[in-house]
């Protein structure tokens, strides 16, 4: 349908249908960022024998997000005195908007994707890395040391996870021969590239992770550390715009690595394929999103310096590595 | 052109991970610490002035609030004194009670040192464990003294109270159970890759430096020297049980974190002994006159707490309060190796080198 509407003239009905499906998305992505904030508080609090929240919409705290998020956008908005206005005021806003345009590309299902472009892969990775110049802006526009510290160590965290980051799916395009989401998905229907490409996931799992600023790579904002780091000065809906465009990473990476490496809406046997896609893939969504928040709860904070080090001299080689090793199997034995 | 500046940075007194009202003004090129002054006294309540104003027995709640994390061995280490200067036989019963307090007081107090340095290292979930451990140390220490942290137990003489019905057994029942959990959290946090790669080397000194600078506890058995009053020099009945004294060689974060959990162990063991030793019954309290008077002259007793030397400095004219009350308190002084250590290190071992010190405010600032 969305195909269709691409390829047909430009008019007002299909912007409105666009616009449309525009809102239909963000909503649903705003409804995963509230019951993804939940299940990693619930999660979090079943591991770390807590009960979560429970008071506000019964037992299961349903609308404690809810809850959590009007808060924050009616609070007062606050910009320090001495802060550099027009950067503080871009920041969030740079964080954030790359977030929901890397969800054009990603499709949920065989039918349901809005760009069904060429290049899909390359498009996620290129705009995901936009989002840093958020964290950077607003930690130097902050005028605050410890934002400063935070903005500082976002950016060389950057540098240094996409590349392996980019390394990593080099296999997976080798072996699929395209770029292109859908194809990839399609190219898993004799076995998911997690089995076929299991260092390249390895090493994608752990970049993504330093991509999403979360545990053990949280180094932007460790908390014992920087204290809250490149949004120590934030408050209200600017800082719920930073941590908006944190959750919806979280859901964009975990779809993204659902279709690239799990098959993405494919069954995980033929036989199963009477059940619909969009169940087989969020079950797959799922799981990714409670290994990330498992991870949370385990493992300390790395160090800066090691972060690096980690980065450039174990995960890109072991990336280079695996390119080299795919390129070679797939010339002798294909 | 470009330059680059140093930066001032103050850390503190309000910052998630310096365990109190701790203020440290570091000079940072980059990351890069080139100088670090720690401040103190925020918390600063002059106990031992106001100690001058007190009768003895009233000096006891002061020593709750220095080392709020282990009160027992402050408690302890006042009437010791007393008791030196007196030549007050303590009677059994209180002496077992005594001991089997100051041990769970330091378990508790070496499980919120596991559980906050891995928060300051960024593991969320030791925190938890260990305070859900600390919790039921806490609820038997409130059902000997009535309180859960400032305990105001001891007496000079004795012990307040007597253990309530089954106390003993709780105790008994409780070793075995934290033997497990201690094994549980060497599973997931000692042997974790990216734990050991924040402590290992991290804050290293040596065996001299350690002594020069006076540390004491396991700040200085870390270096391995193998100092422990309560073996070197036993007061109370320590003499009665077996146990060893945990020493590391390394020097570095990793070895005070594993002295620590070493010492947990062998606190179970003295307190499984002691369960099995307990006398049946006796007093709980020696024969003192109403008004505690130490006799004219001067005492300095030392003990161990869990976070090194805690020495009580007497000097009495004979009244019913002390002339001048001294106490050497082991955090103030494992603090002042720290503007040594910090030079050359990063904002991430800043907080990793001054979790391992394992500071109480509270003693610090007296």
């Amino acid at each position: 349908m969305v195909q269709d509407l691409l390829h047909s003239s430009p008019g007002l009905a299909n912007f409105a249908i666009f616009f449309l499906l525009g809102v239909v998305l963000l909503l649903v992505v705003l409804g995963f960022v509230t019951y993804g904030i939940l299940a990693e508080r619930k999660v979090m609090g079943y591991m770390q024998l807590r009960h979560g929240p429970n008071q506000l919409g019964g037992n299961w705290g349903l609308l404690q997000t809810v809850a959590d998020v009007l808060k924050l956008l009616l609070k007062e908005d606050i910009i320090p005195k001495l802060a550099d206005r027009p950067l503080f005021i871009l920041a969030p806003v740079i964080a954030f908007a790359p977030s929901f345009m890397v969800l054009a590309t990603i499709p949920f299902t065989d039918k349901f994707q809005f760009a069904d472009i060429g290049v899909g892969l390359l498009y996620y990775i290129a705009v995901s890395g936009l989002t840093t110049f958020g964290a950077l802006l607003g930690g130097w526009g902050s005028n605050n040391k410890y934002a400063l510290l935070g903005g500082a160590r976002a950016a060389a965290q950057m540098i240094s996870y996409e590349i392996p980051l980019v390394m990593s799916v080099l296999g997976v395009i080798l072996l699929s021969g395209s770029l292109n989401l859908n194809d990839i998905v399609h190219a898993q229907k004799g076995g998911w590239f997690i089995l076929l490409q299991p260092i390249g996931f390895i090493v994608f799992f752990i970049a993504s992770v330093a991509e999403l600023n979360r545990t053990p790579f949280d180094l932007p904002e460790a908390e014992s550390e920087l204290v809250a780091g490149f949004h120590v000065e934030y408050s209200g809906f600017r800082f719920a715009f930073f941590m908006l465009a944190e959750y919806v990473y979280l859901f964009a990476m975990s779809a993204l690595i659902t279709v690239v490496f799990l098959g993405g809406w494919l069954p995980p046997f033929a036989f199963l394929g009477f059940i619909p896609g969009a169940v087989w893939f969020s079950l797959k969504f799922c799981v990714v999103i409670f290994v990330y928040l498992w991870l949370r709860s385990t493992l300390p904070r790395f160090r800066v310096d090691r972060l690096m080090e980690f980065g450039w001299k174990v995960l890109l080689p072991v990336a280079l590595g695996n390119i080299f090793l795919t390129a070679l199997i797939k010339s002798l034995f294909f | 052109m470009i330059r680059t500046e140093e930066m001032l940075l103050n850390v503190g007194p309000q910052h998630p991970s310096t365990h109190g009202v701790f203020r440290l003004v570091v000079k940072i090129d980059g990351e890069i610490i080139t100088e670090a002054k720690p401040v103190i006294g925020y918390l600063h309540r002059g106990t031992e002035k106001l100690a001058e104003n007190l009768q003895y027995t009233q000096i006891i709640p002061y020593t709750d609030r220095m080392d709020y994390l282990s009160a027992m061995t402050n408690n302890y280490v006042i009437c010791h004194a007393v008791e030196t200067m007196m030549g007050i036989q303590v009677p059994e019963r209180a002496d077992f009670l005594r001991v089997m307090a100051m041990e769970l007081g330091r378990i508790a107090s070496h499980l919120v040192a596991w559980g906050t340095y891995l928060l300051d290292l960024g593991a969320t979930s030791p925190f938890i464990y260990a305070f859900r451990d600390r919790e039921m140390i806490i609820n038997m220490l409130n059902e000997l003294s009535g309180a859960r942290l400032t305990f105001n137990y001891m007496r000079v003489g004795g012990v307040k109270w007597d253990a309530p019905e089954g106390w003993v057994e709780k105790v008994r029942d409780f070793v075995p159970y934290l033997r497990e959990q201690v094994k549980g959290y060497h599973d997931l946090v000692t042997g974790n890759e990216i734990f050991l790669d924040r402590v290992t080397g991290v804050g290293r000194y040596t065996k001299e430096d350690a002594i020069n600078y006076s540390l004491s506890g396991p700040n200085l058995r870390c270096t391995g020297v193998k100092w422990d009053l309560r073996k070197d020099e036993p007061y109370s009945i320590y003499d009665r049980f077996d146990f060893d004294v945990v020493t590391e060689e390394s020097g570095d974060c990793l070895a005070r974190y594993k002295v620590r959990m070493g010492e947990v162990s062998q606190s179970l063991n003295i307190l499984e002994q002691a369960c099995e030793q307990f006398p049946a019954e006796g007093e709980i309290l020696a024969k003192v006159p109403k008004i505690i008077k130490a006799p004219k002259g001067e005492a300095f007793v030392r003990i161990e707490s869990p976070r090194g030397e805690i020495g009580c400095y007497i000097s009495s004219d004979g009244k019913k309060e002390p002339y001048r009350l001294k106490f050497r308190r082991p955090s103030f002084y494992n603090l002042q190796i720290l503007p040594k250590l910090l030079v050359g290190e990063n904002i991430a071992n800043l907080i990793a080198i001054l979790g391992a010190v394992d500071i109480v405010l509270g003693e610090v600032d007296g």
